[in-house]
C-alpha cells in the first residue's frame, strides 16, 4: 500500500459526481443550473435572432448592412474587397445642383444610383403627387428621373414633363414617396431627385471641386460584413466614413438601444435569478456533504485534493448540464419563434453560435461564482468530524462568497449590457435591494416573536420554524421576495413600463414636420390648422448659425479625430429659444434659465452632442449668425428624447437674445388621412413652406417598439421560470432540518395534522413577508427602471403590495406545503437514522 | 526526519489539549505518554468527557495537539502539514467509529472502495468485494446503509478499515451502537482481522469486557492517564 501513487482527482470528480448524481444530491443544483441555462441561451438565442432581425430592418434605413461615405470618388479597392468577401455593393453621388423647368429654377439634392440600390429597404412611388403609392421596382431608367412632390409643385410640372439638370434633359416618370435612406437633414430645404449613376457623366455636373457626397452601399452575410467592416476602418483616409446600422437616424437608434435593453434586462434578471437559486442548492449541497469532506480527509484526502475533487465535479456538472440547457435553450427559441412567426419579423435570421458559448459561459460561470464558495469551504471541514459530528469547520468566509457572487454578477452584466458604468449601477441596486430586504426580514421576523404567544398550537409551530432560524428564514424571505418581485415586474409593473414606453410614442404623435415658415405666416398658420381641426401647432424660431469657437479657439474640422465630430462643427446648427424646456428634454447638468435671465447670452446644448464635441458647462460657445459673432456660454446640458418625433434642438437659448435676427419657424403635427388630403391647399396657401412626411419613419418605430415588447413578454416567462427554481431550491434548502424536526416532534407524539397545519402556517407567513417586500421593492424598481433606464414617467400603482402578498402567500404557500410534503410522509424512523 | 521504528508503531509525548472557553481555558488532557509497540492491542478506557475521543484524534493526526507531540512510526506528526497527515493516515491508518461514518449515497461496496481510490490501489472495485466478503457481506455489495442492518453497516465499516491494510487501527466504541450479541461478532471479527494483518489496534470503550480482548490498557481520567 505504501508508496502507491496519489489518486487522480479528475478520476475521484467523476466518480463523486456519479454517486452524488445517483444518490439524489445534484439533481436541485443541476435542474437550477439547466433552467439557467435553458432561459439563458434560449433568450440568448432569440434575441440574437431577434437583434439581428431588427438590424436588418434597421439596416432599411441605410438602405445596406454597411456604408462607405466619402468626399472623393470611392477607391475601386473596397468594392474589391467587400465583393472578394461575397457581399453585394451598389453606388450613389449625391450632391446639390440646380433643376430647371422653362423660367423656373430650383435647387434639388440630385440622388444618382446604381443597379441593385436600395440593398436593404424599398422605394416606394406613385404616379402623381398625394396619391396612394406602391413598392417601386428598380430604379430610374437611363434619362428618366423620379422626384419628390416638392420639386413638382416648385417647378410646377407633372409626372411625364421633362426638366433640364446640367447638360441633360430628364423626363419625370414617377413620384417618389419613400426612400429607405433619407440620410442627412430631414430638414433639407432642397427636394430630392433621383436619377440613374449612368446618366450622371453626360450632366457634366462633377467637376473638379465638386460637393459631391459618394456611398458605396455593402450587404451580405453578416459575419463576413463585420469583418469587412474591421478591414476597411484601418484602410480609412481622411473624409471617409463608415456607416453601420446602428448609425442611422438618431429616433430610430434611440428605439433600438431601448429596445436592446428591454430584451438585455430580461435575459439579465432570468440569470441572475437562477444565480440565486444555484447558490441556494449548493448551500445544500455543502451542507449535506460535511461528512463526505470528514471521511474523505480521514481516510486520507489532503486539503488540495478535496477542493480539487469538488471544483472539478461542479465543472463537469456545470459542462454537463450546459450542454443539456443550450439544446434545451435551442429547441426553446426555434418552439417561440415558430409560434411568433406570424408576430415577429416576417423571418427571422437563424441563430448564431454566438449564444451557444454564452450558454456555456453562464453555466460554468453561475456555478462556479454562485456555487464554489460554499463548497469550497468544505475543504475546512476538520477530519475530526468523524469523531465528533458538531465539528464543522468555518463556514465560506463571507470575503469569499460575496466576492464570488459579486464577480458572477459583474460578468453576467457586463456580458449582457456591455457597459462597465450600467454594470455598477445595477450592482448596487440589486445589492442595496437585497440588502434592504434583508434587514426589512429581520425586522418582520423579530415582530413575528411577538405574536407567536396569542395563536394556537399550529400556528405557534409555524411563526416558531421561522424564528427558530432566523438567519435561514431571512435567506429565505430575501429569495422567495426576489422571485415574487420578478413575478410582479412581469405581470402588473411590466405592463406598466411597457404601456409606459408606447405612450412615449402614441397613435396621434407628430408625423408632418413644416419649415421655412415665415414669421408673417405663424398666424396664418395656426389659423389653418385650427380650421381643419388640427389644434393650433406650436410654431418653434429657427436661427441659422455656424459654430465658430469653442473657449475662445477657432473651430476647425481637423481638431476632431471622431468623424461625426468633424461633421458636426462643420454644419451648420439651428438656434432657437424657448421659456421653458419641452417635456421631452430633461436637463442634466446646469440649469434652465429663469424669467430673469430671458435676454443674457446662455445656451443649453443637447448631451450627446456635448459629448462628442468635448464641451462642458459653462464653456462659451462663439457662433456666427448671419455675419454676426455671439458668444454664448453653455448654461445647461439636456437630454433629448428624439424618439418623440416632437420638434428638438441641439441648442437653445433664452428669448430675447435672438429675437431680432431673420428666423423661419418650424413645427411638427399629427395629421390624420382626412387633414393629409388638405395638404395641397396649404402648399398653395404658403407655397414657400415645405411639408416632409415622417409617417414612414414613425411606423418603423412604432414596429420596432411592437414587436421587441412581443419578444420581452415571451422571454419574461424564462424569467418565471427561473424565478420558480429559486422557490423550490429555498423550499429544499432547509428541507433536511425540516425532516428530522418533524421526525423528532412525531417521536414525541405530535399528530400529522398539527405539523401539516404548522408547515402551512409557516409557509403562508413567509409568503405574505416575502410579497409584502417583493410588492414594495417591485414598485421602487420599476420606478428606477422607468426614470432611470427607460426614460420615461412611472406612476405608482398601491395594489402592487397587495397583490404580492397575496401571491406570495398562494405561490410560498402551496408551493411550500407541496414541497416538504414528504416530511411528513415519511417514517420517522428513517429520518431519525440518518440524522435527517 | 526520524526512520519508521518498527518497535514502536504510535508514541505520545507530553501530549496536551486544552481549549479557550468562556470561562477561561479548559484541559482536556494533560501531559499523555505512552509507547504502543507494532502489532500490539491497547484498550482506551474511560468515563465518557474523559479524553478518549481527542486523544484517538490526536493519535490519528485529525487534530493538533496543544502540547506535546505524537509519533506514528517515528513520524513526527507535528511535522507534516494538512496535507502530510492525510498521506500517512491514507498509507497508514484504518479507522472504525462508533457511529459507522458510511456515506450514505454511497453503496457498500463503493464505500469500501473509497480509501483505495484515495490510496491509487488498481482494481478497488474487486479488492473491495473481496474485503467485504471477509466480513460477510458478499451479498451485500450493492446496498446502502440504509439497506443494513447496524450490524452490517459496522461490518462494512470493519471492511473499510482494513481494506488499504493499514498499519494502525483506530477504533472508537465500536459497540457503542449495537447489541450485546452484535457487538460480540463485531469484535471477534476485528481481532480476528487485526491479528491476520497484523496492524495495531487502539480502541477507545468504556467497556471492561471488551477491553479484556486487548493486550494492553490505558486508563483516562479527567484528561490524564492513570
Amino acid at each position: 500500500m505504501r508508496g502507491a501513487r496519489s489518486p487522480s482527482s479528475v478520476k475521484l470528480s467523476w466518480r463523486m459526481l456519479w454517486r452524488d448524481w445517483r444518490g439524489g444530491e445534484l439533481q436541485m443544483l443541476a435542474a437550477a443550473l439547466l433552467i439557467a441555462v435553458t432561459s439563458v441561451t434560449a433568450v440568448g438565442f432569440f434575441v440574437d435572432r431577434v437583434e439581428r432581425g431588427l438590424q436588418y430592418q434597421a439596416a432599411e434605413l441605410i438602405a445596406a448592412d454597411l456604408v462607405l461615405s466619402a468626399s472623393k470618388r470611392i477607391r475601386p479597392r473596397f468594392e474589391q474587397q467587400a465583393r472578394k468577401r461575397g457581399l453585394r455593393t451598389a453606388h450613389i453621388s449625391q450632391f446639390r445642383s440646380v433643376a430647371v423647368a422653362g423660367e423656373r429654377l430650383q435647387l434639388v439634392e440630385v440622388k444618382a444610383v446604381s443597379a441593385h440600390y436600395p440593398l436593404r429597404g424599398t422605394l416606394r412611388s406613385a404616379t402623381a403627387a398625394y396619391v396612394t403609392d406602391r413598392p417601386a421596382e428598380g430604379i430610374p431608367a437611363r434619362g428618366r428621373a423620379w422626384v419628390q412632390p416638392r420639386l413638382l409643385q416648385a417647378l410646377g410640372l407633372r409626372v411625364g414633363e421633362r426638366f433640364q439638370l446640367g447638360e441633360s434633359q430628364f423626363t419625370i416618370t414617377r413620384v417618389l414617396t419613400y426612400e429607405p435612406d433619407p440620410g442627412g437633414d430631414l430638414f433639407s430645404v432642397a427636394p430630392r431627385l433621383l436619377i440613374n449613376l449612368d446618366d450622371l457623366p453626360a450632366t457634366r455636373l462633377i467637376q473638379a471641386g465638386a460637393l459631391v457626397n459618394y456611398r458605396l452601399l455593402i450587404a451580405g452575410d453578416a459575419p463576413a460584413v463585420a469583418a469587412l467592416r474591421d478591414e476597411l476602418a484601418l484602410q480609412l483616409r481622411p473624409g471617409e466614413t463608415l456607416l453601420g446600422v446602428q448609425d442611422g437616424r438618431p429616433e430610430l437608434r434611440a428605439a433600438l438601444e431601448r429596445a436592446q435593453r428591454f430584451l438585455g434586462l430580461a435575459a439579465l434578471i432570468s440569470a441572475l435569478l437562477a444565480g440565486v437559486a444555484i447558490a441556494t442548492a449548493a448551500r445544500r449541497f455543502a451542507r449535506r456533504h460535511l461528512d463526505t469532506s470528514a471521511i474523505l480527509r480521514c481516510l486520507g484526502a489532503g486539503q488540495s485534493l478535496v477542493i480539487r475533487a469538488f471544483s472539478l465535479e461542479m465543472l463537469w456538472l456545470a459542462l454537463l448540464a450546459s450542454s443539456v440547457g443550450v439544446l434545451g435553450g435551442l429547441l426553446t427559441q426555434s418552439l417561440i419563434a415558430r409560434l411568433l412567426e406570424h408576430l415577429l419579423l416576417a423571418e427571422l435570421p437563424p441563430p448564431s453560435w454566438r449564444p451557444l458559448l454564452g450558454g456555456y459561459a453562464t453555466g460554468v460561470i453561475l456555478l462556479l461564482g454562485f456555487a464554489l464558495p460554499p463548497l469550497l469551504a468544505l475543504r475546512h471541514v476538520p477530519p475530526l468530524r468523524v469523531l465528533r459530528r458538531n465539528a464543522t469547520g468555518p463556514d465560506a468566509r463571507t470575503w469569499q462568497v460575496y466576492s464570488g457572487v459579486l464577480l458572477a454578477m459583474a460578468t453576467l452584466l457586463y456580458w449582457q449590457l456591455g457597459d462597465a458604468r450600467l454594470v455598477l449601477y445595477v450592482m448596487a441596486g440589486m445589492l442595496a435591494t437585497v440588502g434592504l430586504l434583508g434587514v426589512a426580514a429581520r425586522g418582520l421576523i423579530l415582530l413575528l416573536g411577538r405574536l407567536r404567544a396569542r395563536v394556537g398550537v399550529a400556528w405557534r409551530f409555524g411563526l416558531a420554524n421561522i424564528a427558530r432560524r432566523p438567519g435561514a428564514s431571512v435567506l429565505q424571505i430575501v429569495a422567495f421576495g426576489l422571485a415574487i418581485m420578478v413575478l410582479l415586474l412581469l405581470s402588473s409593473v411590466r405592463d406598466d413600463l411597457l404601456r409606459d414606453w408606447r405612450r412615449s410614442l402614441p397613435p396621434n404623435a407628430p408625423n408632418h414636420f413644416l419649415i421655412n415658415v415665415q414669421p408673417d405666416q405663424v398666424a396664418g398658420m395656426r389659423a389653418f390648422f385650427a380650421a381643419q381641426g388640427a389644434g393650433a401647432p406650436q410654431l418653434h424660431p429657427l436661427v441659422r448659425a455656424r459654430l465658430t469657437r469653442v473657449n475662445e479657439h477657432p473651430v476647425s474640422s481637423e481638431d476632431y479625430p471622431d468623424e461625426r465630430a468633424k461633421h458636426l462643427v462643420t454644419r451648420e446648427f439651428n438656434l432657437s429659444w424657448a421659456d421653458q424646456p419641452q417635456a421631452d428634454n430633461r436637463i442634466v447638468a446646469g440649469h434652465w434659465w429663469t424669467a430673469e435671465e430671458h435676454g443674457r447670452p446662455l445656451l443649453s446644448l443637447e448631451s450627446g452632442l456635448a459629448e462628442t464635441l468635448g464641451i462642458k458647462l459653462h464653456d462659451t460657445l462663439g457662433f456666427e449668425v448671419n455675419g454676426r459673432r455671439l458668444t454664448f456660454t453653455v448654461s445647461s446640458l439636456r437630454q433629448v428624447e428624439w424618439d418623440s418625433f416632437n420638434v428638438n434642438f441641439f441648442t437653445l437659448v433664452p428669448p430675447g437674445v435672438l429675437d431680432t435676427q431673420p428666423a423661419s419657424y418650424i413645427t411638427s403635427l399629427y395629421l390624420d388621412a382626412t387633414q393629409k388630403r388638405r395638404l395641397g391647399e396649404l402648399v398653395k396657401q404658403f407655397p414657400n413652406v415645405t411639408v416632409i412626411d415622417i409617417e414612414a419613419i414613425m411606423n418603423r418605430v412604432r414596429g420596432i417598439m411592437d414587436r421587441v415588447i412581443e419578444a420581452v413578454e415571451f422571454i419574461f416567462l424564462f424569467t418565471l421560470a427561473a424565478g420558480l427554481a429559486v422557490l423550490y431550491a429555498a423550499i429544499q434548502a432547509n428541507q433536511d432540518e425540516r425532516r428530522y424536526e418533524s421526525a423528532v416532534l412525531r417521536t414525541l407524539g405530535a399528530r400529522r395534522a398539527v405539523l401539516w397545519r404548522g408547515l402551512v402556517a409557516e409557509f403562508l407567513t413567509l409568503g405574505a413577508l416575502s410579497g409584502l417586500l417583493a410588492g414594495l421593492a417591485a414598485t421602487a424598481l420599476a420606478w428606477v427602471l422607468a426614470e432611470q433606464v427607460f426614460h420615461f414617467d412611472y406612476r405608482f400603482n398601491p395594489r402592487v403590495a397587495l397583490i404580492g402578498i397575496v401571491a406570495g402567500m398562494v405561490i410560498v404557500g402551496s408551493a411550500g406545503v407541496l414541497g416538504t410534503r414528504s416530511v411528513l410522509s415519511r417514517p420517522p424512523a428513517l429520518s431519525l437514522r440518518q440524522g435527517g | 526526519m526520524e526512520a519508521p521504528s518498527s518497535e514502536n508503531s504510535v508514541q505520545a509525548l507530553g501530549l496536551g489539549m486544552q481549549v479557550r472557553t468562556g470561562e477561561g481555558p479548559l484541559v482536556i488532557l494533560d501531559d499523555i505518554n505512552f509507547c504502543i509497540a507494532a502489532g500490539s492491542s491497547v484498550a482506551l478506557l474511560g468515563a465518557s468527557g474523559s479524553g478518549k475521543t481527542t486523544l484517538l484524534g490526536l493519535l490519528a493526526g485529525l487534530d493538533r495537539p496543544s502540547a506535546g507531540r505524537v509519533l506514528v512510526h517515528g513520524r513526527d506528526l507535528e511535522a507534516l502539514d494538512e496535507d502530510g497527515r492525510a498521506q500517512l493516515r491514507a498509507e497508514n491508518i484504518g479507522f472504525v467509529f462508533q457511529n459507522f461514518q458510511l456515506l450514505h449515497g454511497l453503496t457498500a461496496q463503493e464505500n469500501v472502495m473509497l480509501p483505495l481510490e484515495l490510496a491509487g490501489v488498481e482494481h478497488p472495485r474487486a479488492q473491495a468485494a473481496e474485503f467485504l466478503a471477509r466480513v460477510g457481506l458478499e451479498r451485500r455489495l450493492g446496498h446502502y446503509p440504509n439497506q443494513l442492518s447496524g450490524g452490517e453497516q459496522q461490518r462494512c465499516a470493519i471492511a473499510r478499515a482494513f481494506a488499504a491494510r493499514p498499519t494502525v487501527l483506530i477504533a472508537d466504541e465500536p459497540t457503542g451502537n449495537l447489541d450485546a450479541q452484535t457487538g460480540a461478532r463485531i469484535i471477534e471479527l476485528l481481532f480476528e482481522l487485526n491479528r491476520a494483518q497484523g496492524a495495531t489496534l487502539i480502541m477507545a470503550t468504556h467497556d471492561e469486557a471488551l477491553a479484556g480482548h486487548c493486550r494492553e490498557r490505558l486508563l483516562l481520567q479527567a484528561g490524564r492517564l492513570v
